[in-house]
């Protein structure tokens, strides 16, 4: 075969296998969407979930779901953005910073699985905090924690050093130059980081089932006094997430009407995941040229 | 020679004179007088280092302790059952007799030990050519646009969560399989096809910077000798690129290794030797998934699950390994 | 090998020192030596410029006064200001940077307003008068020649001005802090012809205030504006006397074929 056949040989084969990967995107978002979305009714999104029947909606889900992102970012992000400052302006080029990015690459490569057990035998079984949200909670921020320090480190690290000098030579503190110049600067990287990480806590379930559990309690949704066992802010009951929920309607196939209710969650969770994706981008573009752009 | 040293003077010279400008009168602005005193004393800045400098090895200090305490627990959990069960680590490597509850002869992993490694290494060894076509595609066939749209296109695989991909599996794949090849549809064939997805954004984007890396000049090189475009990439970029892409293809594979609850909901959950590829069998990860809720901390069924964690961090560690050594002998 | 010893080195009478480096040695990484025994005395009031080639331990000499090489180097010798020697670990090098202050060779205002930039470092250092702050904006952008041309645009994001602009912004922002000593690393270097005369023009004003310490390749530039002159060869002093003696009448060998090289 000659150089020139070959060449078009190969070009057409690119082509096509480039063709099915955006066809097996479409057609996944098609049919969760296709099949999800118009079971996502306002009733669905309100109603409690059926432990039996069919015709439940995925209020509580949701909820915990929100709520376990919204405590795990809390969680997460002081520990990852002090580690990340560490590694990117205190650590020295030598072993121990070396033995340090390597703990943290082990735990960004371990099985969220495993994460999940670990979870569950830390917190669940020998702090005996059970099933609960908090372990939840405290599993995925192990989960996050790797993914989010080494974003977050990037978008620091990108800061110019000039700026640092410029800090430095005014006769400001180390921590005070970063706090107050390198940081705000590496902002929009920071937010962007932070944003694809809560998509993939909202996503997350196997770090989950073993730790905020795989059922929910009753919620009594004008209880606000988090010490309370019905408040829907209470730390301590159990909590099924939306994508736990998809899981085990999934496989203990109990409600009849199983599929339409995981399309119908699936759907909510992948809009979810790609209103994150695009605002941070968007967010990250605007912060960034309002950082930079002259007013 | 003095000519020049002559026009040299002159120059100079005149610049000196130059500089004689009448001195601007400074206000007040103007340097303070030196407290010596001060430049011995820590100040507010000594102490914002200190407590700055403090809370971020707090936050470093408190990821390490994790991550020794993850393989702690694990560790000392996993190996339970063969210091405290007397079970044999040939035994729990090689037999496919698996059903802890009837004691310690019966605690072999085999069966899922081998389901787990065929399902990682069949979704990489069809990832692959799809992920390098891609990338490929990305940086030497097609424009800033192109690559911008398929880099949303593996973001957006990226950031569907595990379970909908189980899910869908759950609702296509398996139906589908079981239309053309019969069974139940489950089996390591289902749970490929699934993984495939899954990594084949982690292996394009990491392909992707691996052939970026490649420098232009090689490219110049070999156009310039007279190469097709697909000449330079097969023999030019994708050998330079090489140790790099197997990086992304390890990666990927950790990522296929690790993954439970997609494959639980596809692979059939039953610990039986795989015989081919539609016969319902059970990875390290869906065994664990499914059975770790139904036994008791502490009995030899819950230590041998134990063990099957133990095997994937130990694993995740391999890949870790793998990943760094060909990454130093691509450098090499 | 080239006769590396110095072929003259001026000193001052001891009240007219502003700052002295004695014997200072840089190393990189622990085996790169950057600099060899550098021994200078730089005068109150004047500009002194430090020229050399690339790589001939000019800047790390100047970045190792106000211990901005510490994250990066060792520095060995003494550096002796107001009679301390303030390469020592017990030196608080926050004090000291704000008495030695810097400016760089690109242009780094911070992403933030011209005001700021000015407040920032003045804020942090515990001043909050939001009066006196006003008037330390004014004097040190009047300082730096740049007050005219900012007056009105305080508040407007200090990346939107000119290169040049930028560079004045810096002088003014190391001003605002009060410190005894400028080091200056290459200010000209990124700037076009109109912005360096008027950067020049500024930090011969500050000359009345402030005693300056200039590295530049510019030849020109260091005829025009400093009094003193030291030339740096791979990492080490040669030579270091006023200005028209080096220029004119250089006692070594490898100053007058590095000058007579330059002027071309």
């Amino acid at each position: 075969m000659n150089a020139k056949r070959s060449d078009k040989l190969a070009t057409i084969i690119i082509y096509i296998f480039v063709a099915i990967v955006v066809l097996i995107l479409a057609g996944i978002l098609g049919n969760i969407l296709i099949t999800g979305v118009p079971h996502l009714s306002w009733h669905f999104l309100t109603s409690e979930a059926s432990s039996y029947q069919a015709g439940g909606g995925v209020r509580d889900q949701l909820f915990n779901s929100i709520y376990l992102l919204i405590l795990t970012t809390i969680i997460s992000f002081p520990i990852a953005l002090g580690s990340a400052i560490y590694l990117s302006e205190y650590a020295k080029d030598n072993w121990v910073t070396s033995l340090i990015r390597t703990t943290i690459e082990i735990l960004s490569s371990l099985p969220s699985i495993v994460v999940g057990l670990f979870g569950y035998l830390l917190f669940v079984v020998q702090f005996g905090f059970g099933f609960s949200i908090i372990s939840g909670a405290l599993a995925l921020t192990f989960f996050n924690l790797p993914i989010l320090t080494s974003n977050i480190e990037q978008a620091i690290s990108g800061v110019p050093e000039q700026q640092r000098e410029a800090g430095l030579a005014l006769g400001l503190s180390n921590w005070k130059t970063i706090r107050g110049i390198v940081l705000p600067a590496a902002l929009p990287g920071i937010l962007t980081g932070l944003i694809l990480s809560a998509g993939r806590i909202f996503g997350e379930a196997a770090a989950l089932i073993y730790t905020a559990g795989q059922s929910g309690s009753t919620v009594n949704y004008t209880d606000w006094n988090p010490f309370s066992p019905t408040s829907p802010l209470n730390v301590m009951r159990p909590a099924e997430t939306l994508a736990v929920h998809i899981w085990k309607v999934n496989t203990e196939g109990i409600i009849s009407d199983a599929t339409i209710v995981s399309a119908a969650t699936s759907a909510l969770l992948v809009i979810v995941v790609i209103i994150f994706n695009l605002g941070a981008r968007y967010l990250g573009n605007k912060l960034y040229q309002k950082l930079t752009a002259a007013k | 020679m003095n000519k020049k040293t002559d026009d040299l003077k002159q120059v100079v010279d005149q610049a000196i004179a130059e500089q004689k400008v009448p001195h601007v009168k400074l206000n007040k602005l103007g340097p303070t007088s030196v407290d010596i005193e001060r430049l011995t004393q820590p100040s507010k800045e000594t102490r914002q280092e200190y407590w700055g400098k403090g809370l971020t090895y707090c936050a470093i200090g408190l990821i390490i302790i994790l991550v020794v305490s993850i393989i702690g627990f694990v560790g000392a959990h996993g190996l339970s059952t063969f210091f405290t069960d007397h079970v044999n680590v040939f035994h729990f490597l090689f037999s496919t007799d698996w059903d802890p509850s009837d004691g310690k002869n019966h605690v072999g992993a085999a069966a899922m030990i081998v389901t787990s490694f065929s399902v990682t290494l069949l979704s990489a060894l069809v990832a692959t050519p799809f992920a390098i076509a891609v990338a490929l595609f990305m940086t030497e066939y097609t424009s800033k646009k192109g690559a911008n749209f398929l880099q949303s296109v593996m973001e957006l695989l990226v950031g569907i969560p595990s379970v909908v991909y189980g899910f869908l599996g759950l609702t296509i794949i398996v139906p589908v399989i079981r239309n053309l090849f019969g069974g139940t549809g489950f089996g390591i064939l289902s749970a490929t096809l699934v993984l495939f997805v899954m990594v084949l954004p982690t292996i394009t984007s990491l392909t992707v910077d691996a052939l970026k890396a490649v420098p232009k000049q090689f490219r110049q090189a070999s156009a310039a000798l007279g190469a097709t475009h697909w000449q330079t990439i097969y023999k030019v970029v994708l050998r330079v690129a090489t140790p790099r892409i197997l990086t992304a293809v390890i990666f990927g594979m950790a990522r296929a290794f690790g993954e439970a609850l997609a494959v639980q909901m596809v692979i059939g959950n039953a610990v039986l030797m795989p015989y081919n590829l539609i016969s319902p069998s059970a990875t390290l990860t869906s065994q664990l998934t499914s059975q770790m809720g139904n036994t008791v901390m502490g009995t030899l069924p819950n230590n041998a699950l134990w063990s099957l964690a133990l095997l994937l961090l130990i694993m995740s560690l391999v890949f870790n390994f793998l990943v760094r050594l060909v990454g130093k002998k691509g450098q090499k | 090998m080239e006769n590396l010893k110095p072929s003259y080195i001026k000193t001052f009478e001891k009240d007219d020192i502003a700052l002295e480096a004695k014997d200072l040695s840089v190393l990189y990484g622990g085996t790169v030596q950057k600099l060899f025994d550098a021994s200078l005395q730089f005068k109150r009031n004047t500009i002194t410029a430090l020229i050399g080639a690339s790589g001939s331990g000019k800047s790390t000499f100047l970045r190792s006064l106000n211990r901005m090489n510490d994250k990066v180097a060792t520095v060995n010798g003494e550096i002796i200001f107001h009679d301390l020697n303030v390469n020592k670990n017990n030196i608080n090098v926050y004090e000291l940077r704000k008495n030695i202050g810097m400016v760089f060779q690109k242009p780094n205002p911070f992403p933030k307003s011209i005001r700021e930039n000015i407040t920032y470092a003045l804020k942090a250092h515990g001043q909050t008068n939001k009066k006196e702050l006003d008037k330390i904006v004014e004097e040190s952008l009047r300082a730096a020649a740049l007050w005219d041309e900012v007056k009105d645009t305080l508040d407007k994001s200090a990346l939107a001005l000119s290169g040049g602009q930028q560079q004045r912004l810096c002088i003014a922002r190391a001003l605002a802090v009060q410190p005894e000593i400028l080091l200056l690393d290459e200010p000209a270097s990124a700037l076009d012809p109109v912005s360096t005369s008027k950067l020049e023009d500024t930090l011969k004003q500050l000359r009345s205030k402030y005693t300056m310490i200039m590295v530049t390749h510019n030849m020109q530039q260091a005829s025009r504006i400093s009094d003193y002159t030291a030339f740096f060869h791979l990492g080490h002093v040669i030579e270091y006397n006023t200005t028209a003696e080096i220029f004119t009448n250089p006692k070594g060998e490898l100053t007058e074929d590095y000058i007579q090289g330059s002027f071309g």
